[in-house]
């Protein structure tokens, strides 16, 4: 069934709460009538009612450190941190507590707790409100971090995520929301730390994640018009990395660009090229070329905000330049 | 308020254990047997041991970095803490959490915490647990004063109030913040927190016998369905911030007067309500924590070390990455 990523995270919240009691949803508006934000949380109220679909004050700390402690005790909350901005008002029940709980305790705890988070540029909501920030989670031992880029994997992995016994920060990216594709009916689970090959090819390898799969998907189609195979690899998610996959792809083209909406520095980008200078040195024809978001925060006004984040242009200009290298 | 025989000699025996555990970590360490920071909960053990003492293994807390006599009073084994203290491989925490992050589960015991103020919302998060189970279970936060100005306290008041938790605020009000005395009068805590839409007292925290009355109502209500409660348990801190801090910084004899009024355990037994617990039950009882705690260390210097490969061990339950 063609469904969008909204759709398909909201279809896969009503399908693990009605399979699993202990599953519980929190948050800012969860519980309101249109279902947060983007209406994710539509209809669940009505068919799980209050006790398990639970409205919060605008308290972050109190929503991510309580979802944790809830999981601690033996729920497997779904909490809301509306913008992965608000990271900035809570990252201790992050950082501190919920990412490692079970190794300071000696394996005695179980965290099975996700926090669904919405990133990105593209849609003019300016500096606190568009960040990418999944380098800086994905950096912490204890917990795992998920990028869906279409509809079918978002269902795949959130149910993955909410069945997961290891704390999962979900990443949504606002401006995919509407994107639709085809969506398997039923139970629907993907592992963690299998990219997708989106797109065969044998010139070169573009590596992507959440919306920069798609841009670089987009980018493939135009290069095949110019009569470039490019092979495109969506990682899925980042924590755990699929590094066998970038490794094997590469071996093939012998070329990489990796595209990613995070600034520069300690992107995953950058994480993607230590990888392959590291351990595929030998089967790069051409140095590695990174496209990103620029070392500046991202400007609300859509003008100068239609430069920050990568496009399709700036991934093709990479690729002929490494092509051409 | 009646306490009976047993819950009178329990009360006794866990201030007595934590009073000689206490003091006995403080001799080891001065003598370079113990690695880390560990911070000394001295004179203020009634406030634990009333607080732990009509909880379950159901019932759940969140400690502080001072969190040796919350573990003692909600029942974790002696020499289970020493091996975690000590970070030995069969510690609590395998070694790997030690005296600031020590967690026993089985005890409901959800850890001690380095982060000042971090403990209050995951003991929210307990207790949102118990109210969406209906199992009766309470959550108690312990939060010092220090702690009390963290804005995770004032949101997870909040929460509490507007959800309704079944949790109890423990405030231990010990009058210094590390190094710096509190400017808040006592008293400015429980008002605080009774802002917030709940019952509030302030208690003497080094009289057993009005701390257990207070905790007994707090975890009814809890139980009850009755929302949070906040008690500010006023204190002295005996020693330093960490062991090792020679406090330097207050006033030694206002320091040596508190101390003298505040010890909670001659005021316990002078009292006529523990008329029960005769001298020779008390012998008894001091004998069998000595030897508990000479025990203890006995097995915990000969102990293992964690195996390197422990580095590795329960970062995840299951992850598909590499972690070096």
């Amino acid at each position: 069934m063609k469904m969008s990523i909204r759709e398909a995270i909201n279809q896969t919240l009503h399908q693990e709460m009605e399979r699993d009691e202990r599953v519980i949803v929190l948050g800012e508006d969860v519980a309101s009538d249109q279902g947060g934000v983007y209406g994710i949380t539509d209809g669940l109220p009505a068919k799980f009612g209050l006790r398990r679909v639970i409205d919060t004050p605008i308290t972050e700390s109190a929503i991510v450190g309580a979802a944790g402690g809830a999981a601690l005790t033996g729920l497997r909350p779904v909490a809301e941190l509306m913008f992965v901005d608000f990271l900035g008002v809570c990252l201790d029940q992050i950082l501190n507590q919920i990412a490692k709980f079970r190794y300071m305790f000696g394996g005695q705890a179980r965290t099975p707790v996700v926090i669904r988070t919405m990133i990105g540029a593209g849609t003019g909501t300016g500096p606190q409100h568009s960040q990418i920030l999944y380098p800086l989670l994905a950096a912490i031992p204890g917990i795992k971090v998920v990028t869906p880029a279409n509809a079918a994997d978002a269902k795949g992995l959130l149910t993955t995520a909410i069945r997961d016994d290891d704390p999962v920060i979900f990443c949504e990216h606002k401006a995919l929301y509407m994107d639709e594709c085809e969506v398997p009916e039923g139970e629907y689970l993907l592992p963690f730390g299998q990219a997708r090959t989106a797109v065969e090819g044998s010139d070169i390898t573009i590596v992507g994640m959440s919306r920069t799969a798609v841009i670089a998907e987009a980018a493939a189609a135009q290069l095949a018009q110019k009569g470039i195979s490019a092979e495109v690899l969506d990682l899925r998610t980042l924590s755990p990395l699929d590094e066998g996959s970038v490794l094997e792809s590469l071996a093939k083209t012998g070329r990489l660009v990796v595209v990613d909406e995070s600034n520069p520095y300690c992107s995953m980008a950058s994480e993607i090229a230590g990888l392959v200078v590291e351990r595929g040195f030998d089967t790069l024809d051409a140095p590695v070329k990174r496209v990103t978001s620029p070392h500046t925060p991202v400007p609300a006004t859509p003008c100068l905000e239609a430069n920050y984040v990568p496009s399709v242009e700036r991934v093709m200009a990479a690729v002929e330049e490494t092509l051409s290298y | 308020m009646d306490v009976s025989p047993e819950k009178l000699a329990d009360a006794y025996r866990l201030m007595k254990t934590i009073r000689e555990f206490e003091e006995r970590m403080r001799s080891e360490y001065q003598q370079g047997k113990l690695p880390g920071f560990i911070h000394i909960y001295r004179n203020q053990e009634a406030i634990a041991v009333a607080a732990c003492l009509d909880m379950t293994n159901e019932d759940y807390i969140a400690s502080t970095h001072r969190g040796h006599g919350h573990c003692i009073a909600k029942g974790c084994e002696i020499e289970a803490m020493l091996l975690e203290l000590a970070c030995k491989e069969d510690g609590l925490c395998n070694g790997k959490g030690g005296s600031m992050h020590i967690a026993d589960m089985s005890k409901g015991m959800l850890g001690a915490n380095a982060i000042v103020g971090g403990g209050p919302p995951i003991a929210a998060g307990a207790a949102l647990t118990a109210k969406t189970l209906g199992n009766g279970a309470v959550s108690m936060a312990f939060i010092g004063d220090g702690a009390s100005d963290q804005g995770t306290v004032a949101e997870s008041l909040n929460l509490a109030v507007v959800l309704q938790l079944p949790i109890i605020f423990m405030y231990e009000n010990n009058r210094y913040a590390e190094f710096t005395k509190s400017p808040k009068p006592d008293g400015r805590i429980a008002e605080r927190a009774g802002a917030f839409g709940m019952p509030a007292e302030v208690i003497d925290g080094s009289d057993f016998f009005a701390m257990y009355d207070a905790c007994q109502r707090a975890i009814m209500r809890g139980r009850e369905g009755g929302g949070p409660t906040a008690i500010e348990a006023v204190c002295n801190r005996y020693y330093g911030h960490f062991e090792g801090d020679a406090q330097a910084y207050r006033d030694q004899a206002e320091l040596e007067a508190e101390r003298a009024v505040s010890d909670p355990l001659p005021r316990f037994l002078a009292d006529p309500r523990a008329a029960a617990l005769t001298e020779d039950k008390i012998a008894e009882i001091d004998a069998a924590i000595l030897a508990e705690i000479d025990r203890g260390f006995e097995v915990t210097y000969a102990a293992a070390d964690p195996t390197p490969d422990k580095l590795f061990t329960d970062v995840y339950i299951h992850y598909e990455g590499r972690l070096q």
